[in-house]
């Protein structure tokens, strides 16, 4: 195999080194498309829902008398709303502290095909310093109608 | 007093960088050379102005001063000793303040050590230092100022985040902030090299310590930090993939591409432009996570401060010094003249493949980090998790482990595959057996599969440059290189066996029921309250047994703190030499039953002994290039002694 000449190595590097970053640069938008995970208040989630493979979020505030746990001690079920819709959540797992009914969360996971939202983690609204970021904004975009219509 | 004498030291330190950065600049000129001399004397005055600034800081939290206002919101008189001291960097300013003081501290013992690089390389090199570090002055005194005074004196502190009373957080954040700050120095390199032109093997020598010094803590931060978020999250997760890690892998990306550029530059003289590019890179890569992490807009333990004019700030020090280093590149780049060349099988061929791959992963890591907050700014909330992060790097990175196996076998300049063929075909032949292995025997995902056959693989490639020499003769850096590349094949080892073979267990269990978990044997013996310093809490005691052996206790905690308020789940790990045993404790159910959740995790442990000697590799090469180094520094002036005495 021979060495390139001096011009040309230094072009052939450049172009190489372009191709795979414009490669990778490809291959994440492609991949950002099809894998981020979007959030979703349940108003949203109702009125247009995901596809039911798709991982996203969904924030709302916990309904009073909605949480449930079942026989096994660890999966529970509750019902998270923002006024304007209501969708039940099943979780299985150790649900994180400050968790309780009436307060914000912010699930993770996927919608099963009967409308239930299977969560595979918890965010719970910590304390007034580490607060989930969605649910900040909630706050200023909701929380006080949501308050009021939950209370 | 100490918190005003604090703030003076900074200012003072703030205003000699200003001197070194002008007499480096006016020194470069015919006019101002008489300035050079107080270049280096500037640069170390500095660098011990910011220790005592940062010294100061450090009493004010030991005798928790609560007349200051950082002290005040981040400390508590009832808090540990050990988290009173490392309290004073486990917020905003005073991590920013400890950023400062360790780029003055380099850029001091820059001065003091660096003599081999010509002396306008050298002026250009303080001053760019001086630059970058006077950014991070101003953004310290005008909108993070750590000593502010708080009037009226509050009875008592707001305490410390409970997730960060650790003791991993005394030592994870400097080891961190040693990597990301001493890539400034290659930076600087970088921008005094583009100045005067003088790209060259004296010019990588000089930056390679640096680097490697810098990489070996990135590498020993993150790999603590893994673990840290491992044991104290209870999650049984070693990575997620959190904007904050990531912020800490893109430098360790950029710097171990810059680490083996430096190499090809050092000894070849080949990669001239690349290798400055990659120094410019590597410590953007810094800024940008400093950015990401410090601005506040993301939510973690890390973003102490939601404060839009600071976030500001520091997206324009970005914004400059990144920004002002891309054009003096372009600008100069084209006048770097081409290096030495070489054909595309050969050593510097496969360090070039593994450059670009590293660079390619790099930018996938980038890409999903930043892409949230493009998408936030449009509107759309979204977040980008493994299901991204996994098989995108995966894609960049298997070749690169396969490129790693065979690349330190080529020689430099020019070789063929048909040389080094029957040296890997052992390592490939164990990568096929492992495959026939892990495709019969498991059932795991494609890609933990294909970290297992890459792992027993690169396990034994890595050995294979210490074949045929004689071990006593083998330099220091290449044992280095044998330590770090084995490393990356063991850490990818547990990864794979992690995501392989982990078994998991939730349950429900009443005090006295017995549940099984992979090999072992968990029961749960007894819950009683305890209590600490700041927190009290429920704890279990569980007897674990392997494989119906003597029962070991593990004692989970689910603890709270009061100052400020907060749970936490103390996980109890239980590790035998082929994995661990991961025990949380939850809560109770109305009926009484405790919420158990356990891990079985083969090997994972390995994640971090691989990480540990990757940084131990890294160690090697350090020592035995400096020792090189210096032993050529005494030759050089023994030659140039005798010189003197002849020419008498």
């Amino acid at each position: 195999m021979n060495t390139i000449k001096p011009k040309h190595q230094r072009l052939v590097l450049a172009l190489v080194a372009l191709a795979a970053l414009v490669g990778a640069a490809l291959l994440a938008i492609w991949g950002l498309r099809s894998q981020a995970s979007y959030f979703y208040v349940p108003q949203e989630l109702v009125a247009s829902p995901p596809a039911p493979d798709r991982a996203v979020r969904l924030g709302g505030m916990v309904e009073q008398g909605s949480l449930k746990t079942e026989a096994d001690g660890v999966t529970i079920s509750f019902v998270v709303g923002d006024g304007k819709a209501r969708v039940p959540v099943r979780f299985k797992g150790i649900v994180p502290s400050l968790f309780v009914e009436g307060s914000g969360v912010v699930a993770e996971g996927k919608r099963a095909a009967d409308g239930t939202f299977v969560a595979d983690n918890l965010l719970a609204k910590h304390d007034e310093k580490y607060v989930p970021r969605e649910m900040q904004d909630m706050t200023a975009e909701q929380a006080k109608q949501v308050v009021a219509e939950t209370r | 007093m100490i918190a005003e004498f604090g703030l003076a030291a900074l200012w003072l330190a703030a205003a000699l960088a200003a001197l070194q950065l002008l007499a480096g600049s006016l020194a470069l000129t015919p006019r101002g050379a008489g300035l050079a001399a107080v270049v280096r004397p500037v640069a170390v005055v500095q660098g011990l102005l910011g220790l005592v600034a940062f010294v100061a800081l450090i009493v004010l939290f030991c005798e928790t001063d609560l007349s200051v206002k950082l002290v005040a919101m981040n400390s508590h008189s009832a808090k540990p000793f050990i988290y009173k001291l490392a309290g004073a960097w486990g917020n905003h300013e005073g991590s920013m303040l400890l950023w400062v003081t360790v780029m003055g501290l380099s850029g001091g013992f820059l001065a003091l050590v660096e003599k081999r690089l010509p002396e306008p390389t050298m002026l250009a090199t303080l001053a760019g230092q001086a630059f970058v570090s006077l950014g991070f002055y101003a953004f310290l005194l005008l909108s993070s100022n750590p000593f502010e005074r708080l009037s009226p004196v509050p009875a008592e502190g707001q305490g410390l985040n409970p997730l960060l009373q650790d003791i991993g957080l005394a030592f994870h954040p400097p080891t961190l902030y040693l990597g990301y700050v001493g890539l400034s120095v290659a930076f600087s390199f970088a921008i005094g090299a583009l100045v005067t032109r003088e790209v060259g093997p004296a010019f990588a020598r000089a930056m390679r310590p640096w680097v490697l010094g810098a990489w070996i803590f990135l590498t020993l931060g993150i790999t603590a930090g893994s673990y840290w978020a491992y044991y104290e999250l209870g999650w049984g997760g070693w990575w997620f993939w959190d904007p904050v890690e990531n912020a800490s892998l893109m430098p360790w990306l950029a710097a171990t591409a810059l680490l083996h550029s430096a190499s090809v530059l050092a000894a070849r003289n080949a990669l001239r432009a690349w290798t400055i590019m990659l120094g410019v890179v590597a410590f953007s890569m810094s800024m940008v996570g400093t950015f990401l992490v410090r601005s506040g807009i993301l939510t973690s333990v890390h973003a102490f401060a939601v404060d839009p004019e600071r976030g500001s700030f520091i997206l324009a020090l970005l914004a400059i010094n990144i920004g002002g280093a891309l054009t003096l590149f372009g600008l100069r780049a084209a006048t770097v003249t081409e290096g030495e060349r070489f054909a595309p099988v050969s050593r510097e061929g496969a360090l070039v493949f593994n450059n670009v791959m590293l660079s390619a992963t790099l930018g996938i890591v980038l890409f999903g980090t930043l892409y949230p907050l493009a998408a936030e700014a449009m509107g759309a909330k979204v977040s980008v998790g493994p299901p991204y992060f996994n098989p995108m790097s995966a894609i960049f990175v298997a070749p690169m482990l396969i490129v790693l196996a065979v690349g330190p076998l080529l020689r430099w300049r020019r070789d063929t595959f048909a040389r080094v063929s029957g040296s890997v075909a052992l390592p490939a032949l164990l990568a096929a057996a492992a495959a026939v292995g892990v495709a019969f025997w498991t059932q795991a995902g494609l890609l933990p599969m294909l970290g297992l056959v890459l792992a027993a693989g690169l396990a034994l490639a890595s050995l294979l440059p210490l074949r045929g020499r004689g071990l006593r003769r083998t330099p220091l850096a290449v044992w280095g290189m044998v330590m770090a590349h084995f490393g990356v094949a063991v850490a990818l080892g547990g990864m794979a066996s992690d995501s392989a073979f982990s078994v998991e267990k939730l349950v429900a269990s009443r005090v006295g029921e017995t549940t099984a978990v992979g090999p072992w044997q968990v029961r749960l013996d007894r819950i009683e309250p305890v209590a600490g310093q700041n927190w009290t809490a429920m704890e279990a005691r569980l007897f674990v047994s392997y494989r119906g052996g003597a029962p070991i206790a593990a004692f989970p905690q689910s603890r709270s703190f009061w100052t400020p308020p907060q749970q936490t789940s103390e996980s109890a790990l239980i590790t035998r030499w082929n994995g661990q045993l991961y025990t949380v404790l939850g809560e109770q159910s109305d009926d009484g039953r405790w919420q158990l959740r356990l891990w079985w995790k083969p090997f994972v442990t390995l994640i971090w002994f691989g990480g540990v000697l990757i940084a131990l590799g890294g160690l090697l090469a350090l020592l035995g290039r400096v020792s090189s180094d210096l032993r050529r520094l005494i030759a050089r002036e023994k030659i140039a002694d005798r010189r003197q005495r002849q020419g008498r």
